[in-house]
């Protein structure tokens, strides 16, 4: 991950590090994304990955270190999280429209893109975790983006709409051209659509091909052993299942 | 013919009515009701201050409240208790500072009911100028950051990353929180002034699809109540501000309990 692509990048973070009070949450972190190119972060709860976004989006400023953007990049940020009140009134197409004042078509066609078309005039209340995640997507298209940030783009959607989304996301690459940062906890489906997967904790453990990055010793340390041998429905415990002690290992690389 | 000083607490009203409904919006859709109901209490301290030192009662309670906020900021970066917990003790500090520093005070006779409770059918012509005036700045600043404070209701962080100046528009719609408890005190007093901003706008929820449908809904809802507590409270000689308070209540009460609309409160 070094100068050999100058220029060519998105966006590239060099050396960044970053505190919050005494704790180091990322320690000189190297991340870039090249045009047209997936790119999934992994790593554990706590693993700065959320931060590291932050850092990307301008949102925070970090300690040492820089990021770099390709001039006059437009980026599509969709949220981990996003819990509007019950009592505010929203409607998809009035959700769209918040902080861009896009044009009717715009929003009509974003919509149509993620397949969402139909549900234009429904609250966000009620909408379904795979239909909110889909609109959310639309929202980051509407800014007709040259990078897409997604962090954890399929949490609460059961495991066929994950499938969906996933392909809908590498759809989207293909047909925009646009790169694409996802940020994940849960790696096995991940795999399948993504050119390079960095895995972080704190720093970066291991980057590279998925393939190659599963039998990296660095990345087995931190996720374990289970984790490298392709188990589809191994998904969740891998939070708690590394130890500090392992961590320590994976960082002497 | 209608007496001029029902006219006056009508137009009184009706002004305050029309600005707390849209900021009360926002107030409930951003959980801060028990902010708003805080920073009303800390307003009886700025009474005492200004009539203790002999300046103008608004800018005391202004006074009050940049205290009451810069303690709050401080105290919340310390982490030592949950913000609720510390808006109590704030709140409950504050105005209990403020009965003790009233009731020191001889010779001057402060109207405390009319503070607490407030008094709509003393408003003078002054206090109108006061309302129209502070409210027009209000409805004026809030239709300004309308759009970028949606957002961060939304989600701040979307919001800032998408080049929302989030501290600025956070900043005014305090500020804006302030103003209207200031000119909303006259009508219903300074406990029951955060009623005036979240229960019209509760009550318009039922029936938007927008927020600015709510908006405007709170507003005209916040009317009705004014002008039927006041109708109330002259017809039957009861408190002016509870006459209003319970008017929006009842309000609300029947919005629920309609057929139809979206019942999600």
């Amino acid at each position: 991950m070094s100068a050999n692509a100058e220029g060519r990048a998105l966006i590239e973070a060099r050396e960044v590090s970053v505190r919050l009070g005494k704790r180091e949450v990322l320690e000189s972190v190297d991340v870039r994304v090249n045009p047209g190119e997936i790119v999934t972060l992994v790593g554990p709860n706590g693993a700065g990955k959320t931060t590291l976004v932050r850092v990307l989006l301008g949102i925070v400023k970090p300690d040492s270190g820089r990021v770099l953007r390709r001039e006059g990049l437009s980026v599509g940020y969709v949220p981990q999280r996003l819990q509007v009140d019950q009592t505010l009134p929203l409607t998809v197409r009035r959700f769209l429209t918040t902080g861009h004042g896009s044009d009717a078509n715009a929003i009509s066609h974003s919509l149509a893109e993620v397949g969402a078309g139909h549900l234009d005039d429904t609250f966000l209340h009620d909408l379904s975790g795979g239909e909110f995640r889909r609109v959310l997507l639309a929202r980051g298209l509407l800014r007709n983006p040259g990078l897409l940030i997604l962090d954890e783009p399929v949490s609460g959607v059961d495991i066929t709409g994950q499938f969906a989304l996933y392909d809908l996301i590498s759809r989207i690459r293909k047909e925009r051209g646009c790169g694409v940062l996802l940020i994940s906890h849960d790696l096995h489906i991940v795999m399948a659509s993504t050119d390079r997967v960095i895995c972080l904790n704190r720093h970066i453990c291991c980057s590279g091909h998925p393939e190659s990055v599963m039998r990296d010793p660095a990345y087995v340390g931190l996720f374990g052993e289970r984790a490298s041998q392709g188990l589809a429905v191994y998904a969740h415990s891998h939070d708690h299942s590394h130890e500090p002690e392992i961590v320590e290992g994976a960082q002497n690389r | 013919m209608i007496e001029e000083f029902v006219l006056r607490a009508l137009l009184g009203g009706t002004g305050v009515a029309l600005v707390a409904g849209p900021l009360g919006c926002f107030v409930i859709w951003r959980r801060m009701a028990y902010f708003g109901d805080s920073l009303a209490h800390s307003a009886l301290l700025g009474i005492a201050l200004g009539v203790g030192l002999g300046m103008d009662l608004n800018l005391g309670i202004m006074a009050a409240f940049v205290v009451f906020a810069l303690l709050l900021v401080f105290l919340q970066n310390q982490q030592r208790v949950a913000s609720d917990t510390l808006l109590g003790i704030l709140s409950h500090g504050a105005l209990s500072l403020g009965l003790v520093a009233i009731s020191m005070m001889e010779g001057t006779r402060v109207d405390l009911l009319g503070y607490l409770f407030g008094d709509i059918l003393a408003v003078t012509w002054i206090d109108l100028i006061w309302i129209y005036g502070g409210g027009a700045v209000a409805l004026g600043l809030l239709a300004f950051i309308w759009g970028g404070l949606l957002a961060v209701t939304i989600h701040e962080e979307l919001a800032q990353a998408e080049g929302v100046p989030v501290f600025a528009v956070r900043f005014v719609f305090m500020l804006l929180i302030a103003l209207v408890i200031v000119i909303a005190m006259k009508i219903v007093g300074i406990l029951l002034v955060t009623a005036l901003l979240i229960i019209p706008a509760a009550v318009a929820r039922r029936f938007a699809r927008t927020p600015e449908q709510m908006a405007a809904g709170a507003a005209g809802a916040g009317v009705i109540a004014v002008v039927g507590g006041i109708g109330a409270s002259l017809a039957w000689d009861t408190p002016s501000g509870p006459s209003v308070v319970l008017v929006a209540a009842l309000m609300f009460l029947l919005s629920i309990s309609l057929p139809g609309g979206r019942g999600v409160l």
